[in-house]
């Protein structure tokens, strides 16, 4: 095994200094590392459970190696909101009937916010290209899609009253 | 076909208005789940915890003619290597466990580890428990084993022949079932046509997000503690079994579950997490990969299907034969009621007098078959439907015509002669979906448009010769708080929600002062496996009988005080009120802690059991097997284009009768979803295997459907209110999948004027039936 190289994290409000080793995935550093909101469920980069914001961008964390993370910040979906304090979305999604087994929805909520950060106000079309790399297998994704509109929805009226951004 | 269809008045129902059932109410479990705070299996990890790996076979049929584990037992890091020496031989028991009583069949059980024969790719041969991951899959390949390949057989009526390979003595057959109902010779010469076709479908994957996973220990006591993401907490039995120690020495720790759709109804991770962490006395952790998850779980059972049905000129059936092949794989699993529930349902939700089905499943050398949403009911589906809209094109009558006039009624008896006791929509449900396609869209040359619609029926709770039984305990606070305990496991479909929304309406509390604790397998109640659509049904009735017990003491003790009787109160928003005058109330927290100070309880342990019944007729496979039954239907419109081989699903609707939806946006999610799972059965998707090997062995090459390849389903939800769940509900779970598959292979025969018998319907398959229709210049079906 190779020497692990030391990186640096800052994974929403927790900076991690850590040695990894060079092949090691961000997806396995971030979980080792107690991020398990990031969900492992194919490491090949094709449903997009693992997906987080890696400087600001949608990125399946599955494909991405943690020391190509060396210096970003990386959000994930817990570093949204919390039980106390849901994210927009994040709760848009509860209360559209969006979350079934939930297992896929933290990198449905991530997608959500990449998509929203650039288009505020996004078509049914432009909801489902967002979302095309993230697979769902028990909602048949119509509240998924409801939820994405419902948080639209209520961001704009957020903005208009001058409320907290997306 | 299928257009301008108005939707058959409704028979009037008069369900009571509700506080907290019948709202689409924020699931109880919805919001942890959107923040990630909700911890799955694979998310747990303990102090000094080994990492687990398994050694599976990479042969279908083979001898395993030496097995040495020393040079990966000697590597630094390895905890332990364990091989079937080291289980005793151990078996997992499938017959599911503590249920039925029976013994295990003969001997074909799988064994937790193989130690002689392998008899699929990926069965597991060894176990490794090491320090880390890389260290364990290092052990892996230090492990030195010869295999002797073994003949082979992978087609279920292959191994049926008197040459083919046995699995097991003394033959390859699994289960095998016969109906015999009525006169069918009579009923064919009644006749005045015979139709006849096959159809067949292939293995699905369950495709769950979450790939199963766990962590286990041994506690103070000696207890076994697992913790696993699984739809039955009451394996504990099973493994107790397989590890020779008293049943209360293993105890299951639920998780929330990412998606089972019934392969966690089969123990995965659970039996190797048991033995390994009494082996070596220390936590062990086991999660697969997405590609073991695929190798090593069930898969949903390939069957063909042939159905002989005599018609009259008019579409009325005087007879049917059905035959049905179902491949069984390696090992038994389920195999023997998913059979069961697709012989049991095999004609559809249609009455035939006259009527044979002979059905049988067969051992081959592949990836072991057992539950799939719907169990046996899809499959019987595309078989009832596919030749219900062959009966028709062969008439020259309307479709939904000539199922009309074949629908059960209630009091009418089923496949095999059991009296359907609640409504039957069949037709209000199909006219309801038909109607919801709109306008058709206009076909072009290349460009052809087709509408299908499949209806069907599916039952839901088990078996009523499993004796099934579900417990829940419900208790109320000093502070007007209600907990609830039940041993439900929650699969992601609203189990846990949809008993704390009944318990909410029961004893007149927001949804939001109901905590649920469930799935533990020592401190909740057992409420039975989340599987056969029967939580809603069985731990829904159990909660309702532990609230209204609560209830009734409430309110005796409420009429006391207010001195208004008890038939003139009501509860709700928290207090006990004169429905006559609302002002004369106490509330909940007053009334709970002058019931403390009198000694009055305020919990409840109650327990629910369906009906028990005795077995089938042996001789004629007549009898009474399910509690209930879903009605509904499922129609489609799609664009077939014929240079391509492409399917555009254009429009989906389903409609249901759910009896009542205890949360109508959480009974829109099971439609959806069970929809697009149905809808990627006949698109899309095909769990290959050639020669036994699997060539879908990912995400990459087995394809499910994602959020571009079809609309979104229009749920239509009808409400009979006579279903024997909680409020008159039915179940939706399994049902909500099993008709649209065959509306799309419906729809693409009616585009393509030819069908295609074989699933998935994909594109070459398309390009091939164009070309046969090209050479038919009628049109007409071969």
């Amino acid at each position: 095994m190779a020497d692990p190289i030391t990186i640096t994290l800052r994974v929403n409000t927790r900076v991690h200094n850590i040695g990894v080793e060079p092949r090691a995935t961000l997806l396995h550093t971030l979980r080792e590392l107690g991020h398990t909101d990031v969900k492992n469920g194919c490491e090949i980069g094709e449903c997009g459970a693992c997906a987080v914001l890696l400087n600001g961008e949608p990125v399946n964390s599955c494909m991405v190696l943690a020391v190509q993370a060396d210096g970003a910040t990386i959000t994930t979906n817990a570093g949204l909101g919390t039980m106390e304090k849901p994210h927009l979305i994040q709760a848009a999604f509860a209360d559209a009937g969006a979350v079934q087994c939930g297992f896929c929805t933290p990198g449905m909520v991530i997608a959500t916010k990449a998509l929203l950060d650039r288009n505020p106000n996004p078509s049914e079309h432009e909801i489902r290209e967002a979302l095309s790399g993230n697979l769902c297998r028990c909602t048949g994704y119509g509240q998924i899609v409801d939820g994405v509109k419902l948080a639209a929805k209520r961001l704009a009226s957020s903005r208009q009253t001058g409320g907290a951004s997306c | 076909m299928l257009e301008h269809v108005t939707p058959k008045p409704l028979p009037d129902v008069d369900l009571p208005t509700l506080k907290q059932v019948g709202k689409p109410l924020r699931r109880v479990d919805a919001l942890g789940k959107a923040v990630g705070a909700t911890v799955y299996a694979a998310d747990f990890a303990m102090p000094n915890m080994l990492h687990a790996k398994v050694f599976r076979s990479p042969f279908p049929s083979a001898r395993i003619a030496k097995l040495d584990v020393e040079t990966a037992r000697a590597l630094p890091g390895v905890a332990c290597v364990m091989t079937g020496e080291d289980t005793h031989g151990a078996k997992l028991n499938t017959d599911l466990p503590g249920q039925t009583g029976r013994a295990a069949r003969a001997g074909s059980d799988a064994p937790v580890l193989a130690s002689d024969i392998v008899r699929y790719v990926g069965e597991p041969i060894a176990l490794v428990a090491a320090e880390s991951i890389a260290i364990a899959e290092q052990a892996l390949r230090l492990i030195e084993v010869e295999f002797e390949e073994l003949p082979a057989v992978f087609d279920p009526e292959d191994a049926l022949r008197p040459d083919a390979p046995i699995l097991f003595e003394p033959d390859n057959v699994v289960a095998k079932y016969a109906i015999r109902k009525g006169d069918l010779a009579a009923g064919m010469a009644d006749a005045d046509l015979v139709v006849e076709n096959t159809f067949t479908m292939p293995f699905i994957e369950h495709a769950y997000l979450e790939p199963d996973a766990g962590v286990a220990w041994v506690d103070e006591q000696g207890v076994i503690n697992i913790r696993v993401c699984t739809q039955v907490v009451e394996h504990f039995r099973s493994i107790a079994r397989a590890l020779n120690v008293p049943q209360n020495k293993i105890r299951i720790r639920g998780t929330m579950v990412g998606g089972g759709f019934g392969s966690k109804e089969d123990v995965t991770v659970e039996i190797f997490l048991a033995f390994l962490a009494r082996e070596t006395g220390r936590p062990v952790k086991l999660e697969y990969t997405r590609e073991e998850a695929f190798a090593a779980t069930s898969k949903r059972h390939p069957f063909v299907v042939t159905h002989r049905t005599g018609v009259k000129k008019d579409g009325r059936i005087t007879a049917s034969e059905i035959k049905m092949v179902a491949d069984s794989g390696a090992y038994p699993y389920l195999t023997p009621y998913v059979l069961l529930y697709a012989t049991g349902m095999a004609a559809g939700p249609y009455k035939v007098d006259n009527l044979h089905v002979d059905s049988v499943a067969a051992a081959t050398n592949q990836t072991f078959t057992s539950a799939f949403r719907g169990f046996g009911g899809p499959q019987a589906a595309l078989g009832y439907e596919q030749q219900m809209d062959e009966i028709a094109k062969t008439l020259g009558l309307d479709s939904l015509e000539v199922r009309r006039i074949n629908y059960l009624k209630r009091g009418e008896t089923t496949t095999t002669g059991q009296e359907v006791k609640s409504a039957a929509w069949s037709e209000e449900c199909a006219t309801r979906a038909v109607h919801a396609l709109g306008d058709r869209a206009p076909s072009t040359e290349t460009r052809r448009i087709g509408r299908g619609m499949a209806s069907y029926f599916q039952s839901y709770g088990r078996i009523m010769w499993f004796h099934d039984t579900s417990q829940a305990w419900v208790g109320l606070e000093q502070d007007g708080t209600v907990v609830l305990r039940c041993g439900v496991p929650d699969i992601g479909a609203g189990q846990s929600n949809s008993i704390c929304q009944i318990a909410a309406e029961l004893l007149g509390v927001p949804l939001e002062r109901v905590t649920i604790y469930s799935t533990d397998s020592a401190v909740t109640p057992l409420a039975g496996t989340s599987t056969a659509t029967r939580q809603l049904y069985m731990s829904g009735n159990a909660v309702t009988l532990a609230c209204n017990e609560i209830r009734s003491r409430l309110l005796k003790r409420a009429s006391e005080s207010l001195g208004v009787a008890e038939e003139a109160l009501d509860l709700g928003e928290s207090r006990v009120f004169a429905i006559s005058d609302s002002s004369k109330a106490i509330d909940l927290p007053d009334l709970a802690k002058l019931c403390a100070s009198e000694g009055i309880g305020l919990s409840h342990l109650a327990q629910f059991n369906a009906p028990f019944t005795d077995g089938l007729d042996p001789e004629t496979g007549q009898g009474d097997i399910w509690p209930d039954f879903t009605f509904g239907a499922h129609a489609v419109e799609l664009a077939v284009d014929t240079e391509t081989g492409e399917i555009e699903l254009l429009k989906s609707a389903a409609c249901h009768d759910v009896g009542r939806a205890i949360n109508p946006a959480a009974v829109r999610g099971q439609i959806c979803g069970g929809s697009h799972q149905g809808l990627g059965y006949a698109l899309m998707e095909d769990f290959e295997l050639k020669d036994g090997y699997i060539q879908t062995p990912s995400f990459a090459e087995y394809l499910i459907p994602t959020v571009l390849d079809f609309p979104t389903t229009d749920a239509i939800i009808l409400e009979s209110g006579t279903g024997v769940g909680p409020f008159g509900a039915k179940g939706i779970g399994e049902p909500a999948l099993t008709p649209a598959a065959p509306a799309v292979a419906n729809a693409v025969a009616d585009a393509l004027g030819v069908r295609i018998h074989d699933l998935p319907l994909t594109p070459k398959r398309i390009l091939d039936a164009v070309q046969r229709s090209g050479r038919k210049d009628d049109g007409t079906a071969e």
